[in-house]
């Protein structure tokens, strides 16, 4: 059964801002998604009884941090169904992070001059400038799978490019064009050429059903933040046998299984890739997130924003006559609710400046995407985003303001 | 509360909407590439020096309307005058863009009017500075110019 979104919004209180004498319409879940209550209330929960630093502790308050932050594993394992559970889920500071560990840690070890890591022109820059580093570093190839001109992959000449393909790594869901990308079917071809898959989830994780059994992928990186968690915790996901094969990425404490004058041994698991304190409090409030969104239920959270993008991309098309245009799908197939738009006359900078007049927070820029920027040839769009706490009077604010902004630049 | 409309005068929007001084230089005109990393505001500038004198400015470019009303406000006010008048504007400018937040005095306040009235048409930038964010859009053709200069001069 769907929820009620009207609910949601009263668990966030940042939702009670007003802005500029407006009430707050925040529209950049995509950026990072808003915090609700039993999230800030269960790090506040960590930090007023359980706090100590995690493992090896041996008093009461340290053993019950450490169940706190490795119940967030478990956590996380069942609501990614993770094939081998908790032991393949490494904590990271963010996707990033998780994007860096696999290019610095898998990469730098099985890749060298002439394997390929095939991403794709839609990727945001975490899923791009660590390959090239590891490109400066170890001779790989960096291929790009083209964006056609209906915004989704163009997956017509993508056998040929296969050749010398080690490991595929694609976004499932594009933050810039809300694109959903067809994971399983990458996921079989890379498969099939005998090369690894990895997934950027930051934008998917937070707004669809991920279930990592059916979508057959090797590696899966997101950040806690894009899904009513809290800022500084990422996730690197991979198969455990993968993960074992591995070596430790960051070195130091909590990393090793023995350390002497002569060396280290690292720890086995996924401690091997935490190395020092873990985000312990962020543990907690993503541990109470993944409950909350469970709640929801990952299926009505796609349905609602699913609802919200129709009728925005429906509205955007009727009200201004072409003078917005979405960069992105038109329709509500296979997309999330990422609405990027290019007001004719109008600076994707002086958009959001004259929305955030009215309460309204879109972003402007190039979204880390600047080579789809330049596929598209536009140096930035404003970006309205939707979470499960957005209504369709959010949209109604942002048509009003949109419509305030195309009159001013006339 | 900074309020819109000190952010978009109607002179900006005229700029924007109408650039002066737009186009290119051939050499001897000195080019000179401005970029704003954070929002991709580009401006390319050609200054025409002879005898001490700026004696043509184009501009071509990208960005937002604060950075292109910017540059043509710029080009404008600068156009035709000695190195050190031009250094003056630079110099004017760019204080009007890093007024701090307090009320100024009395004697401080003779002064930046003394300043505006100067600066004519470029005060209508000055409400930028109510919006932190965009000081760097207002000011990308001025460190350019200033650039160009110490490039002509080198
Ligand atoms: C698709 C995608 N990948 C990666 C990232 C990077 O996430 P983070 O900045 O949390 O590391 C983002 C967020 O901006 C994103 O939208």
């Amino acid at each position: 059964m769907r929820f009620d979104p009207k609910l949601v919004r009263g668990d966030v209180p940042l939702l009670n801002r007003v802005i500029n004498g407006r009430p707050i319409t925040y529209l950049d879940s995509g950026a990072s998604s808003l915090t609700p209550r039993p999230v800030i209330e269960a790090m506040d929960r960590y930090y007023q009884h359980h706090h100590a630093n995690v493992h090896r502790g041996v008093y009461q308050t340290a053993n019950e941090a450490t169940a706190i932050y490795e119940g967030a594993r478990e956590a996380t394992a069942r609501f990614l169904n993770a094939p081998g559970g908790s032991p393949e889920i490494v904590f990271t500071k963010n996707a990033t992070e998780s994007f860096n560990l696999l290019a610095r840690s898998w990469g730098a070890t099985f890749l060298g001059p002439g394997d390929v890591v095939l991403v794709s022109e839609m990727e945001h820059h975490a899923n791009i400038v660590p390959w090239f580093q590891l490109r400066e570093t170890h001779g790989v190839e960096v291929r790009f799978i083209p964006v056609g001109d209906d915004f989704r992959l163009d997956l017509s000449r993508v056998e040929e490019a296969m050749a010398g393909v080690k490991l595929v790594s694609v976004t499932a869901m594009s933050n810039v064009l809300g694109t959903i990308n067809p994971v399983r079917a990458l996921a079989d071809l890379a498969h099939a050429h005998g090369a690894l898959i990895a997934i950027d989830g930051a934008q998917s994780v937070a707004h669809l059903r991920t279930d990592l059994v059916d979508l057959d992928v090797d590696f899966l990186a997101f950040s806690a933040h894009k899904m009513l968690g809290p800022t500084g915790l990422g996730v690197f996901w991979a198969r455990e046998e993968l993960l074992r094969a591995m070596p430790p990425f960051l070195g130091g404490g909590g990393m090793i299984k023995d350390v002497s004058t002569d060396g280290f041994t690292p720890a086995t698991g996924p401690s091997k890739f935490e190395a020092g304190t873990p985000p312990i409090a962020q543990a907690a409030g993503f541990a109470a997130a993944l409950r909350y969104l469970d709640g929801l239920g990952m299926d009505n959270v796609a349905a609602h924003e699913h609802d919200l993008t129709v009728d925005a991309l429906t509205r955007l098309a009727t009200t201004f006559d072409g003078r917005v245009r979405v960069i992105g799908p038109d329709n509500g197939v296979e997309r999330g609710g990422v609405i990027s738009l290019d007001v004719e006359g109008v600076h994707p900078h002086d958009v959001a400046q004259v929305l955030d007049q009215f309460g309204v927070c879109v972003r402007p820029g190039h979204h880390c995407a600047k080579p789809l920027m330049k596929r598209f040839g536009l140096a930035a769009t404003a970006r309205a985003s939707f979470g499960p706490y957005s209504l369709t009077s959010d949209t109604d604010v942002l048509l009003e303001a949109l419509t305030h902004a195309v009159e001013m630049f006339a | 509360m900074a309020n819109l409309d000190d952010l978009y005068r109607e002179i900006i929007l005229d700029h924007y909407r109408s650039p002066r001084n737009r186009g290119e230089l051939a050499p001897p005109a000195h080019r000179t590439e401005g970029f704003n990393p954070l929002c991709g505001d580009e401006i390319v500038l050609y200054a025409l020096v002879e005898n001490g004198v700026l004696l043509d400015i184009k501009l071509t470019g990208h960005g937002c309307s604060i950075s292109q009303s910017s540059s043509s406000l710029m080009s404008a006010a600068v156009k035709g005058k000695s190195l050190d008048d031009v250094r003056e504007t630079i110099a004017t400018f760019k204080a009007l863009m890093t007024t701090p937040e307090h009320t100024p005095g009395d004697d401080e306040q003779a002064v930046s009017d003394a300043n505006l009235r100067r600066l004519g048409e470029l005060a209508a930038l000055a409400g930028v500075v109510k919006f932190p964010v965009r000081i760097k859009c207002a000011t990308l053709a001025w460190n350019t110019l200033a650039q160009a200069l110490d490039e002509i001069d080198a």
